[in-house]
This record gives C-alpha cells, structure tokens and sequence, in this order.
C-alpha cells in the first residue's frame, strides 16, 4: 500500500532506533570524556558494544540488577560524570520507580535513563517485556525530561543532545527495524515539536514509531481529499505546547498517535493543554487499556489499532467532530 | 581535619544529642533512636575523619562524601552538619516545618548545604555511594567515600544488588557501615526479619569487614574507623559493623525500638536534656 501512495517523506534504508542510540553514545563517548554508559546485561540488545569497546574504563557492566543501576548512575554524577543507563524500558522504568523518583527526579541528577524495546514492536516476547505506561510514569515524575523519537536518525540526534542537556531525562526506543525518513543532519531541539507535513482541516500528533505511521496516514487522507498536519511530537515532556495550540487554532481538530496507553501518555498530555486552552475534537490512537501479546510489530499494530488505516479512522471521526 | 581529642569529640556528641531531641520534640515529629545511637559515628566522621569542606560544592571533587542512606536519621545528620559549619546553627528550628530546608528526610531541592542525594526510601544509598566512588577513581580523585545505613535496611534487595557489584568492581575507596542496633519499627530484628549472620553475608559478597563492637564508645569508634582506612585501596570494598544502642545517651531511650519514630513529650524532653550537657550552646 505504502508504495502507490504519494508519501511526503521516503525512505531508502530501515533500521532499528536502538541502533541510533547505539551510535549516538559512541559519538557522544568520543565527544565529550565525562560521558559514562552503563548497562544491566543487555549490551548486544542496547547497541552499546561499540562504546564499550572504544571506552572499556568509561563502561560499567551491572548485571541483572537494575534498580542498583540506578543508583549508580545518580552517584557518578557526583563528580561530574553523565551516565547513560541502558536495559529494556519496561526494566528502566516499572522495575525501579522508586529509585529513578528519589536517587534520580528529586535528586534533580543528570542521568540519562535511555531504554529500549519499548511498546508492542517488541514483538515476540509479548507483554511481560512490552511496556506500554513508561511515558506515563516518567512524565509525571517533577524534573524529567521525556523523549520518544521517531527513527535511526533522530534517535541519535537525541542521544547527542542530552549531553548538553542538564539534567534527568528518560530516552525511549525500540527494537524493530523501522524507515529511515528523518535526515542525517537534523537539529534536534529537546522540547521543541516538528512540524513535518502543513495541511489545514486535521492535525495528526505523533510520536516515537507511529510518527512513520503518520506520515502514510496523511498521504491516505490526502487521496481522499482531506488536508492532515504532522507534528512530530518527539518530546512528550516538556511538551510545545505552542505548537500544539497554534495547529489545533487552524485545523480546529486533533489525532495524538503513540505506541502506549491512552492513560497517560501523549494523547493525555495533548488533551490536557486543549482543554486548559483550546477545547477541540481529539481522538486518541494507542492501546485502550489492555495489555499487549506475542507477535510480530506489523501484527501487533494492526491488531491493536495503531497503524496509519486506524490514524486515518481517527482522524475522519476528529473531522466529524468539528 | 583538625583531630580533637575524645573529651572534645564526646563533648559535641552530648551537644548533637541535645539538638536532636529538641528538634524532634519542637515538631513531634522525626525518629530519635537512631540519631541517639548512630551519633559518636557521624560526629567523628565529621569532626576528626573526613578531609571536607563546610563550604558546600555538590561535586565534592577532591573532599571525602558521606552518604545517609537510612535518611530517616536526619535529625543527627542536620545537627552534625550545622555544627561543622555548612549552615548557621539556628536553622536546626526550622527542621520539619514548613518552608524548611531541613525536610523530614534529606533533600537537595531546597538546597540544603551538605546533602548531595535525597535518601529516605530505603537501600538506595550504598548504590549511590559506589556511584560517586567509581567517578572519584575515574577523576583520579584520591578522596574516600562513606556510606551510612541501617541494619532493617539490610532486608532491602538493592543492598544486595550493589553488595555484589562493589566487589566485582573493586570499588575499594568505599567505607559503608551498618548501624547495627538490631532494632526496626516493628521491633527487634530477629523478630522481623532475622539478619542472622551479617558479617559472613558481607565476607561472603567478598567485602572486608571490621567490627566496632562498641560503637557509642569514642575511642572504639576512632580506632575501628582508622582499621576501615588501613583496608581501603586494597582491591575489596570495607563494611564497618557498627555495635550500637538504639537511643544511647538517654535512660529510658536505650536499647528498645520504641523510640524509632516517637518524640518525647514536655516532661520526657526535660529529663532527657537532663542527661545531657549543653556544651555548645542549644540553637
């Protein structure tokens, strides 16, 4: 379907965006000496291997032991150190809550929580691994930054960026091959949204994988005449909310698209600046409160309604809304 | 540091006890047993051991650190602090109460001089500790990082977590200790949650051990941390098990968990100040 469409972004190569991480922390070793990494047994499955291997004295194995990772990570900053951790996100996030809440937020330490094989697209391992409440979690933690980008490029432009970035923050990715559609050389500004694709009667914001979903979504809504705005929402906290309310003033209604819950996430947080601001139509595209199940990606997006056939759904029923 | 004789040191020890109480007691809040008990330790750590600086820097480049990881023995730890100059002794009144810098459990976000970490949840602090140990190493900073917890905080698993990390790791410019008061809230450990043989759990996660087996006598206290230092850079992280009375100091405070989170009424306050002599001054 993707090849009839008259798509306003392409793609010539996929790649998973925990490879972007992967690379992104290489270059950050090699830029700056006080960049550290650690990692809780999954090197292969985090791409941190090349770190390692380029900076073994600025690498710290912690074995299945995450919630003292945590802590570590907080006390290297004591000194100046920039630790990025990395496991699996439902491992980052569920698992030590209460360590990131007071070793890390309320500490207000510079600790990158960098996770990946966030959402469903994890695929075959199913829900025990696929956590789908970490945006949620993270974001209404007070200090912490937030941050779920869409592909291969811009996750390693957000690698890059946290390093000047002062402060807690938690970097989401994931494990699935994914296109490729941002440019090498982007500038990645935390907090600040993307407006990919200007259009004038839906605005489409989305996030991490479903961002590329979005992108079809609008290339469908266009043949059938129907002009779709894309805001690539790659920062959930804290969230441009100009951004948001300057589309949403034109187009007059809103899609939020995210690989996560409706509780909490993306879709929550866009409806809780329209509310305060800016009443308007949002339908929310994610997973309705349930858990996920083994799988492959395209599967389990399909299943679950988070492909762009469900955003161009949502969107129409925003439109009917109006 | 200046090193003070034990007259001196023990002299701060009843003054530091007196602020406790009077803290606890002003808000009716805050735990008092183990500020009582833990109190010669932190009071030579910080008057005689550690090479630190009053003028606070969070980064500590270059100072020895001291981490509270059982943080709800703040009382002692803001008393310690405000003797030793990181903020006027004053101040010590405002503990607990509104619009303080002296949170019920040590913070950062009010900017408290002193704290580098906010503790209270427990077993987080040892990981933290060996944390800001192996950046001390990677800046070749030659200083020593200390790690104070409870014994009831020995059931927390992260403990253990960093127990074999540290080892692994060689994280040997690390000293933590145990407040070994054998009391928690729900009372005697051994009736909790039985911490058996401590010393052989630590030996066996591959840590050197010293015993301060009479851990609110000065001069025990001065000669067992002196042992810990000799331990230090030797490939092996140090734990020091640290003998104490919950609530030492005060008669009918000693040796029971009662007084793990209760403050002593008008009359209780009185004849505990009694026992005590005012040596500095009272804030």
């Amino acid at each position: 379907m993707e090849k009839t469409l008259d798509l306003k972004y392409t793609y010539t190569e996929k790649k998973d965006t925990r490879s972007g991480f992967g690379d992104g922390l290489l270059e950050a070793g090699r830029n700056n000496p006080n960049v550290v990494g650690l990692c809780a047994d999954l090197i292969g499955s985090l791409k941190m291997g090349a770190f390692q291997k380029e900076f073994p004295e600025r690498f710290f194995q912690v074995g299945i032991a995450e919630a003292n990772m945590i802590g570590l990570a907080a006390g290297m900053t004591i000194g100046g150190k920039i630790p990025f951790t990395g496991t699996f996100a439902n491992f980052s996030t569920g698992r030590v809550y209460d360590q990131i809440r007071q070793s890390v937020a309320y500490s207000d330490k510079n600790v990158k929580i960098c996770a990946s094989h966030a959402g469903l697209t994890l695929g075959e391992d199913g829900a025990t691994h696929q956590i789908l409440e970490d945006l949620g979690m993270m974001r209404m933690l007070p200090h912490m930054t937030v941050i779920n980008p869409c592909d291969y490029n811009q996750t390693k432009a957000a690698t890059l960026a946290l390093v000047d970035h002062v402060g807690p923050a938690y970097l989401r990715f994931g494990r699935p091959s994914w296109p490729i559609f941002t440019p090498a050389d982007q500038k990645f500004e935390i907090g600040k949204a993307w407006k990919m694709i200007e259009g004038k009667d839906v605005t489409i914001f989305a996030t991490g994988h479903l961002v590329w979903e979005a992108v079809v979504a609008e290339a469908m809504l266009r043949e059938e005449g129907i002009s779709a705005e894309v805001i690539n929402i790659h920062t959930i906290k804290p969230l441009d909310t100009e951004a948001i309310l300057d589309s949403v003033a034109k187009t007059g209604c809103a899609v939020s698209a995210e690989e996560h819950q409706l509780n909490g996430g993306l879709g929550d947080s866009i409806a809780q600046t329209l509310i305060r601001n800016h009443p308007a139509p949002l339908e929310y595209v994610g997973v309705n409160d349930s858990f996920g199940e083994s799988g492959t990606p395209t599967q389990l997006l399909e299943k679950y309604g988070l492909n762009a056939e469900n955003i161009v759904k949502a969107a129409k029923k925003a439109l009917a809304r109006k | 540091m200046e090193k003070h004789s034990i007259d001196h040191l023990e002299g701060i020890c009843s003054q530091v006890r007196r602020d406790c109480l009077r803290m606890v007691h002003a808000v009716q809040s805050g735990h008092p047993g183990a500020a009582l008990g833990m109190c010669e330790y932190v009071v030579a750590l910080f008057f005689n051991e550690m090479e630190h600086d009053s003028d606070f820097k969070m980064d500590g480049k270059g100072e020895d650190l001291f981490f509270l990881s059982n943080g709800h023995v703040s009382a002692l730890w803001y008393s310690v602090l405000a003797r030793s100059g990181y903020f006027g002794v004053p101040e010590l009144g405002t503990f607990r109460k509104i619009n303080s810098r002296l949170q019920g459990h040590p913070a950062t976000e009010e900017g408290l001089p002193g704290i580098r970490i906010a503790s209270g949840s427990l077993g987080q602090g040892l990981s933290v500790g060996i944390g800001a140990a192996q950046t001390k190493k990677l800046n070749q900073d030659d200083k020593l990082v200390y790690v104070m917890m409870g014994d009831g905080e020995q059931q927390e698993g992260q403990v253990w977590e960093a127990a074999m990390y540290a080892a692994h790791h060689k994280v040997d410019n690390l000293i933590a200790a145990i407040d070994l008061n054998r009391q928690q809230i729900d009372g005697p450990t051994e009736k909790v949650m039985d911490l058996i043989d401590l010393g052989a759990k630590w030996e066996a996660f591959g840590w050197q051990i010293v015993n301060i087996e009479k851990g609110n006598d000065m001069a025990s206290v001065l000669e067992g941390l002196a042992k810990a230092k000799s331990l230090t850079g030797q490939g092996k992280p140090v734990m020091i098990l640290l003998h104490t009375e919950m609530g030492y100091g005060v008669d009918f405070m000693v040796g029971t968990h009662k007084w793990h989170g209760v403050a002593p009424n008008d009359e209780q306050l009185e004849n505990a100040l009694g026992q005590l002599e005012e040596t500095l001054g009272d804030y």
